[in-house]
């Protein structure tokens, strides 16, 4: 007997064992299901926070040169948290040292900011803005551009002129309906001259990054950024590809290390914040969460085979005249052997086509309901449909084994 | 060779006791079954039941055989082992001159598909397949290609009258004519012999009559058949009547003479020739 034969009597039997055919889908079904959907929304979270949040907060190849990492998703206990504390804060004479050994066509910029008041006389009260002094390669390094008006001139940058490029959610508070550009705006009560206005960049987690003003680091809200105006909060670092990245961070480190007079065995006293260091903790939780998502399905498929390994020995046990018969018109052993497999697996194959369908459905119903953009990934709709198949194979075999055994005689009394 | 006109498929009681008497050798592919001494035992739980105790038979190409005999007698045991559902525990079975009883599973099962048609008393038809997929079943298995398979079936069913019941089911077919699918798939695959273990055992006396025609028709179109019945008036549509008892033959005859013997009415008999 072909193989097409096969599954077409698999089919055969299946289309007139309805009732039973659906026990045996379910359990399949439901573990694939869950397979689809637990593995799409844990990748849907890693996604977001990848690419909505963290993704925003550190440039591709990039790094931030800090005094400790401003990124921390929960793994930091408290004697580490003793550790940040008692760190010497970045200073802004640290940078041009810095900047010295970066190799060629690195590009680095200054950071320091802080929640800022800001008024305008066009529109309502007071706004608390993050405020952020930048100097250097800033807006290139963000890809940052500007929907209106222009960027901090490099004497902007070097006078500390109060000009201020602001987001769109400052426009809209301060100036609403009006064009801001060469406008003023009070920065704690000090006058900027409104020059750009920034793109949006979205947000997170209801978290809006357009509430934002960018100023030239030494401006002069430079001494509210941080206790002393020589702090600054980062350097950040950007090299033109990942493999230089490492060099980069090496020599920056090398150089740090000197500046802070650390002996080698002395811990960094910094952090070269990454956007995978950033991430790491993510990671971790990650995997549990995947392992989780595959083993909470894995025990549904096994509580999946045990049903359709009964399913299958009942039907062995009620086709008995039928395969006696058949055996007595010439099926080999290995006829019978397949004509069960094939079924089994069959059931499996159908099963969890029917569960990677309703996990695709969840999928899409939380992309729709949550902020999450779940993805179903490729590679759980195959696991899911050969383990649902090998599933079925694997429960099949046995009751298979126990038909293709039977004596045509004894079988064919049994009706 | 001196047969006469009225002996065309029948073996004479001296080639019979010719071809069985000489152990292990090949008989001539012109019999089809020639069994030597052969033995079946079932052993229940200590207890050996001897179903059959050394059993000579020889059936030659075209013969129509009936095999009668009191319940126990072994008769369905004979069948299962003609039929190659079933391995002997001693003695030798050749079909068209092949070892049977040396045979794998595989082989064996082949041989079932190739060589063999059956005809069980209770029909044993697939229930939810119709007419035409039961009676394709051993094309199946024999790998024959579906289009070619379902002309062959039709044709098998055709010739049992049943053309217009192509896709009917089992339950919506009456008792002679769920036989009669029986027969179609018996005989789809040509096989060299029918085996028939009390094919209207399930059967009216009309319907019964009316099997028997369709097994005449085939006896003259030169199928070799074999039946097993314990009504004397159906054993007397063979040509051949072979009588077992306690697991060996007892007689093994021309009809007319077991006729003779046990007394049926000649009418009975002739009705079914016509
Ligand atoms: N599978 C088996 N296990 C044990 N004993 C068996 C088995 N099959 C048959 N027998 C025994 O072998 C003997 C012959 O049985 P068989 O079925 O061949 O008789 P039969 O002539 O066909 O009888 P009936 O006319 O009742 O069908 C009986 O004693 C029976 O009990
Ligand atoms: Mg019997």
């Amino acid at each position: 007997m072909n193989p097409f034969e096969a599954v077409r009597l698999a089919l055969d039997t299946i289309r007139t064992q309805k009732l039973k055919s659906a026990f045996t889908l379910m359990g399949v079904c439901i573990g694939v299901m869950f397979l689809i959907a637990v593995v799409s929304i844990v990748n849907g979270m890693g996604n977001y926070l990848k690419d909505d949040l963290v993704g925003k907060l550190i440039a591709i190849n990039s790094f931030e040169l800090r005094h400790r990492p401003n990124i921390n998703m929960g793994d930091v206990d408290n004697a580490t948290w003793e550790e940040y504390r008692k760190r010497k804060r970045l200073r802004y004479h640290e940078v041009a040292p810095v900047a010295e050994v970066l190799p060629e066509g690195t590009r680095y910029a200054v950071i320091a900011d802080n929640q800022l008041s800001m008024t305008s006389q066009y529109g309502r009260g007071p706004r608390t803005v993050r405020v952020t002094g930048v100097e250097g390669d800033f807006f290139d390094i963000k890809a940052l551009e500007v929907t209106d008006g222009r960027l901090p001139t490099p004497q902007e940058y070097m006078l500390g002129t109060p000009v201020v490029v602001i987001g769109p959610d400052v426009v809209e508070r301060l100036f609403p309906n009006l064009n801001p550009i060469d406008r003023e705006v009070r920065i704690a009560g000090v006058p900027y001259r409104v020059i750009g206005v920034t793109e949006t960049q979205g947000s997170a987690f209801g978290m809006s990054f357009d509430n934002v003003a960018y100023v030239p680091y030494k401006a002069p809200a430079r001494r509210l950024f941080n206790a002393e105006p020589t702090m600054i909060d980062a350097m950040m670092i950007q090299s033109p590809s990942e493999a230089e990245m490492t060099e980069t961070m090496e020599r920056v480190r090398t150089v740090m290390r000197t500046l802070h007079q650390l002996r080698p065995a002395e811990k960094d006293d910094f952090a070269m914040q990454t956007a995978d260091s950033a991430l790491e903790f993510w990671n971790k939780l990650q995997g549990y969460l995947v392992l989780a998502g595959v083993a909470l399905p894995a025990f549904g498929l096994v509580v999946g085979a045990i049903v359709i390994m009964n399913i299958m020995l009942v039907a062995v046990a009620e086709r008995t005249a039928e395969i006696g018969l058949r055996k007595a018109l010439g099926a080999r052993r290995k006829d019978i052997l397949s004509q069960f497999i094939v079924e089994a697996s069959t059931l499996g194959a159908v099963g969890a086509m029917a569960g990677v369908g309703l996990g695709v459905v969840i999928a899409m119903i939380m992309r729709a309901v949550t902020p999450l953009p779940t993805a179903v990934a490729p590679w759980s709709v195959v696991l899911g449909v050969v383990v649902g198949a090998g599933v079925g194979i694997i429960s099949g075999v046995y009751p298979a084994s126990r038909a293709s055994r039977l004596d045509p005689i004894t079988a064919l009394r049994a009706e | 060779m001196s047969n006469t006109i009225d002996d065309i498929g029948i073996s004479t009681t001296g080639e019979r006791r010719a071809v069985v008497s000489v152990p292990g050798t090949t008989p001539d592919p012109d019999w089809v079954i020639v069994a030597r001494g052969l033995k079946r035992e079932y052993d229940m739980g200590g207890e050996i039941v001897r179903a059959l105790r050394g059993v000579d038979l020889a059936i030659r190409k075209n013969e129509y055989v009936a095999i009668m005999g009191p319940s126990g007698s072994g008769k369905s045991t004979l069948m299962n082992l003609i039929g190659c559902l079933d391995s002997p525990n001693g003695g030798e079975y050749w079909l068209n001159g092949m070892l049977v009883s040396a045979m794998s599973d595989d082989q064996l099962a082949r041989v079932r598909n190739k060589e063999i048609g059956f005809v069980f008393q209770t029909f044993n038809l697939l229930p939810r397949a119709t007419a035409l997929q039961n009676v394709e079943l051993p094309l199946v298995y024999a790998g024959i290609p579906a289009d070619e398979r379902k002309r062959r079936a039709t044709e098998a069913l055709d010739s049992v009258q049943l053309g217009p019941r192509l896709h009917h089911r089992p339950n919506e077919l009456s008792g002679g004519q769920r036989q009669r699918v029986a027969i179609a798939r018996a005989l789809v695959n040509r096989p060299s012999i029918l085996l028939a273990d009390e094919p209207t055992g399930n059967l009216d006396s009309t319907t019964s009559q009316e099997i028997m025609r369709v097994f005449e028709n085939l006896s003259r179109q030169g199928q070799t058949v074999v039946m097993v019945t314990h009504e004397p008036d159906i054993a007397a549509h063979a040509r051949r009547v072979v009588v077992l008892r306690d697991g060996i033959v007892e007689s093994d005859e021309r009809r007319e003479r077991f006729v003779d013997r046990v007394g049926i009415s000649h009418a009975t008999t002739k009705v079914a020739h016509d």
